[in-house]
């Protein structure tokens, strides 16, 4: 039961902390909640498609149609971080000073809520359709342990839903002067990581080069299965034996959103 | 954005040259062979094959690796090129049993 409570928390742990990170990046956006359920539910409803449809996935590209997959949806969900990173360095600003969200802001608010949305949708099929998997192993398997091992895994499924909303309450206890300095650096990392997790599973379905691989190895200092490891690789993307390319992905795409972000900040503090 | 998601798919997608394959097996939860010897300094192409009808992930640390592998069905893993050593690896469904190592030499 427990074993199953672990596997189930830590695939559910990642988009449980996005979507508590976007939930509070979005605080005063009007539809939020709505959106977030969409996409909560649109994520749920494709985990089971692509659960369903795992054989046939892997099987495309030549046996690198999982890394394709999972690489695409990831490359999707830096580029939105990102956007929403340059759009909230725009408007962030404005929403702080009026604490709610007003006239111009609440049109562009709304393709902003729609686009996380389908961030959220892609980070809850990416991780759900794992989910499903295992816990579809463990229905089918033969054991009498099968209900404590399913009840584990709600459990899991819960404890990971729980971190989410504790990142999420305690963001939004961060006063609003700091706050989006806060959820744009937690984003811009976020990002930069699975920019680097995408070009882990370029790599393994060798579709690009590894470059140097390890280009270190920090196992020793800090292992990936420690909890800090495992914190910091969800957070900011760390891993102990990155390759030369992963870390390529990671800086240019933390580079890139970082210049965005400076260049898309109103010169002028009334700038609509 | 736009640009570095270009690069990415600009780079060569064919691999250059014939590659290395090695097989492992997963049956009742378990790697066969469960020590798998490859050559140091060479990409080589993982074949696994699950006979179990239950999916497996496929999981290595100090490979920097992770791939499902559904029931009764095939996953190809590219690892390396390695450094001499060996490479743990297990099964996270169930990493009781599922466990092994590729040794590189």
């Amino acid at each position: 039961m427990f074993g199953s409570a672990i596997i189930v928390f830590r695939e559910s742990l990642e988009a449980a902390l996005l979507i508590g990170i976007i939930a509070a990046a979005t605080r005063g956006l009007t539809g939020r909640n709505l959106w977030l359920a969409i996409g909560i539910g649109a994520g749920l409803g494709g985990a089971l498609v692509v659960a369903g449809l795992t054989e046939t996935i892997a099987e495309m590209a030549e046996g690198a149609g999982q890394e394709l997959f999972n690489a695409a949806i990831l490359g999707i969900a830096v580029l939105m971080l990102g956007w929403h990173n340059i759009w909230m360095a725009t408007h962030g600003r404005e929403m702080a000073a009026q604490a709610k969200s007003m006239g111009n802001a609440v049109k562009s608010g709304q393709r902003e809520m729609s686009a996380l949305a389908i961030l959220i949708a892609l980070a809850v099929l990416r991780e759900g359709s794992e989910t499903a998997l295992f816990l579809y192993g463990l229905a089918a398997g033969d054991g009498s342990s099968r209900v404590s091992m399913l009840s584990g895994g709600l459990l899991g499924l819960a404890a990971g839903i729980g971190a989410g909303w504790v990142l999420y309450s305690g963001l939004a206890r961060i006063p609003l002067r700091h706050f989006f300095t806060v959820t744009s650096a937690l984003i811009l990392f976020l990002a930069a990581g699975m920019a680097g997790q995408m070009a882990r599973l370029l790599i393994q379905g060798d579709l690009i080069r590894p470059l140097a691989s390890p280009l270190w190895d920090s196992s020793s200092l800090l292992p990936m299965d420690s909890l800090l490891g495992n914190l910091l690789h969800i957070f900011a993307g760390y891993e102990a034996r990155p390759s030369g390319m992963q870390v390529l992905f990671y800086t240019l795409t933390f580079l890139v959103i970082l210049f965005g972000m400076r260049w898309s900040r109103p010169r002028i503090p009334q700038a609509t | 954005m736009k640009a570095l998601v270009l690069a990415c798919l600009m780079f060569p997608l064919a691999a250059l040259a014939a590659d290395l394959e090695a097989a492992l097996t997963i049956k009742d939860h378990r790697f066969t062979p469960s020590e798998l010897k490859v050559p140091a300094g060479k990409k080589v192409k993982l074949l696994v094959s699950n006979l179990d009808s239950t999916p497996e992930e496929f999981e290595s640390h100090e490979l920097n690796r992770e791939k499902l592998v559904a029931g009764n069905g095939k996953a190809t893993i590219y690892v390396g090129p390695l450094a001499p050593g060996k490479y743990p690896f297990y099964g996270e469904f169930h990493d009781k049993t599922a466990r092994g190592v590729i040794v590189a030499e």
